[in-house]
């Protein structure tokens, strides 16, 4: 559902999607080093830190499933679904570095057939949905193909 | 009796349902049962303990207040709790602590909740930095999906199949029939449930939690005031766990988009609702052995599966094997469910934790009828709330 409208991300700050590269934007405690997602900015999560600094730094772009499912019906808003409504996977993904998990749809097509516990993916952007002016982007995780 | 025990005099409820009225309405009206149940008059109560609901405007927010009020001021001592579905564990522990310090004698515990129709949707308005609101802005999560994600890992992991899954809820439809205070009182089949439609797979609709209108309420008192007013032999309480999570957590819970990081801090030794149970099971001093019977949030019919191991009842990996065995099923060794769990009654947030305590309650006084275990001694309840609410409360007698 590609269109030649601006394509802007769905929430600012949360992820990179110009470039190759695409990936998950996480804050990282300059004290203890403690990563967050999404990016904390005001208290460190570690109960044992009390800083107040962050610094943006770059997801791995590549974790294993931890679990997954789909949403059979059309979640209610503020969700915008297709219309006619296609029903569309989630997984809660391991990111083996930062040490956590991190959810996201997955990418247009893949079923919950295609995927098990377990399986290494790969964030791409995908359109979420769009508006009589723009697209609007998220991150997705979809199979590396083997 | 030891001093600073707290003995359970009443409990009450409003049948669950979809009843379109005033939340107050089922809450007044559990708290009448409940104050009928213990022989105490409502201008005797010194302290009204109220579980609050997000769903019905500002006299939920102080729903204390609000059932006070209904009931007609008295001059008693108020507090309202807001622990999401952990609300009336809280609610309950707020009075609890009044009388233990001495502060009152007798109080009166009460939620209750009116409910819209289909999934728990987020509140009106762009709220961009309220994680509630993203996620079904920026994903589509419902509750179900997070109830679905421990499910399918159950499945990948340990082999659980849908046909288990399905299998817990005709236990709890089995258990619930009877139950007139349940909403959804119909024996069910394996194969009536695995023809529901799916949700948010593995899950399907006869295997996820409804939302219902409803009603508890529990009169609690100090073992003195019981004792004059000639109950001896009472149902008290022996713990009421109010946990919250210790960092870091490596459970994906309902509203996040991610867990905490175990990256710099090596997670603890026991997840979250591990530790719901194990913190009641300390101050009570009892193990899962001890248990006559518990009570579960059984959100999905699959999480059902999964408090029978974080309550201790099993290890890791063994919860369907206790289910096939039939230890969960009344006349086995610990009955879950017995009341027909959520399953048959559906989610009236405010009220829910407070239902689990009536129905133990009752099996340790032996009145549940038809579901009574025999020679229940002994009995817990466990749920959760969102945003880090732990919950459980163990009862004997
Ligand atoms: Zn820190």
């Amino acid at each position: 559902m590609s269109t030649d409208k601006p394509k802007v991300p769905a929430v600012e700050g949360w992820f990179e999607s110009n470039g190759p590269n695409p990936h998950l934007i996480g804050g990282q405690c300059e004290k203890c080093g403690t990563i967050s997602f999404p990016r904390e900015k005001s208290f460190c999560k570690n109960p044992s830190c009390d800083s107040t600094s962050f610094r943006a730094v770059p997801l791995s772009q590549r974790g294993t499933i931890w679990s997954y499912t789909n949403a059979c019906y059309k979640p209610p808003a503020p969700y915008v679904a297709s219309d006619p409504y296609v029903p569309f996977g989630i997984a809660a993904v391991e990111l083996e570095k930062e040490g956590m998990v991190v959810m996201g749809q997955l990418a247009h097509g893949v079923r919950v057939e295609d995927v098990r516990v377990g399986m290494e993916v790969e964030l791409v952007v995908e359109t979420l949905f769009a508006t009589e002016e723009k697209e609007l982007l998220v991150w997705k995780w979809k199979p590396v193909a083997s | 009796m030891a001093r600073d025990e707290v003995v359970i005099l009443g409990v009450g409820m409003h049948p669950w349902g979809k009843w379109g009225q005033n939340f107050v309405e089922y809450g007044v009206a559990a708290a009448r049962a409940a104050l009928a149940d213990a022989g105490v008059a409502w201008t005797d109560i010194q302290f009204v303990s109220g579980a609050c609901t997000m769903r019905c405007g500002y006299p939920g927010y102080v729903a204390g207040a609000t059932f006070a009020q209904a009931l007609g001021w008295n001059g008693a001592r108020i507090a309202s709790s807001y622990a999401a579905c952990a609300s009336g564990s809280m609610a309950l522990e707020a009075a609890r602590a009044q009388i233990r310090s001495g502060r009152c004698d007798v109080a009166l515990v009460v939620g209750a909740d009116t409910t819209p129709k289909g999934f728990l949707a987020p509140q009106a308005g762009e709220r961009p930095n309220d994680p509630d609101w993203l996620r079904f802005r920026l994903l589509g999560a419902t509750n179900p999906t997070y109830f679905a994600l421990y499910a399918r890992r159950r499945m990948d992991l340990y082999g659980t199949t849908e046909r288990d899954i399905a299998e817990v809820r005709v236990k709890n439809a089995q258990h619930g029939f009877t139950n007139p205070y349940a909403r959804y009182r119909q024996e069910l089949t394996v194969d009536a449930v695995l023809a529901s439609n799916m949700v948010a797979d593995p899950l399907r609709l006869l295997e996820i939690c409804a939302t219902s209108d409803g009603g508890a309420a529990v009169v609690v008192a100090s073992a003195d005031y019981a004792r004059k007013k000639g109950v001896t032999s009472g149902v008290k309480i022996a713990a009421v766990s109010t946990v919250t999570p210790s960092y870091p957590s490596d459970q994906i819970e309902m509203p996040d988009f991610a867990t905490d990081s175990w990256a710099v801090v090596p997670r603890p030794g026991h997840a979250f609702r591990d530790s719901v149970a194990r913190a009641a099971y300390e101050e009570a001093g009892l193990g899962p052995e001890d248990m006559s019977l518990a009570e579960v949030y059984d959100l999905s019919s699959a999480m059902e599966l999964d408090w029978y191991e974080q309550l201790g009842l099993a290890e890791a990996g063994e919860g369907e094997r206790l289910l096939h065995d039939g230890v969960t099923r009344l006349g086995g060794r610990c009955p879950v469910n017995t009341s027909g769990g959520l399953a048959c009654f559906g989610e009236a947030v405010p009220a829910q934790a407070l239902a689990q305590v009536c129905e133990v309650t009752w099996q340790l006084r032996g009145t549940a009828g038809p579901r009574q275990v025999k020679n229940a001694k002994t009995g817990i309840t466990a749920n959760q709330g969102l945003f880090g609410h732990g919950s459980s409360v163990i009862l004997t007698r």
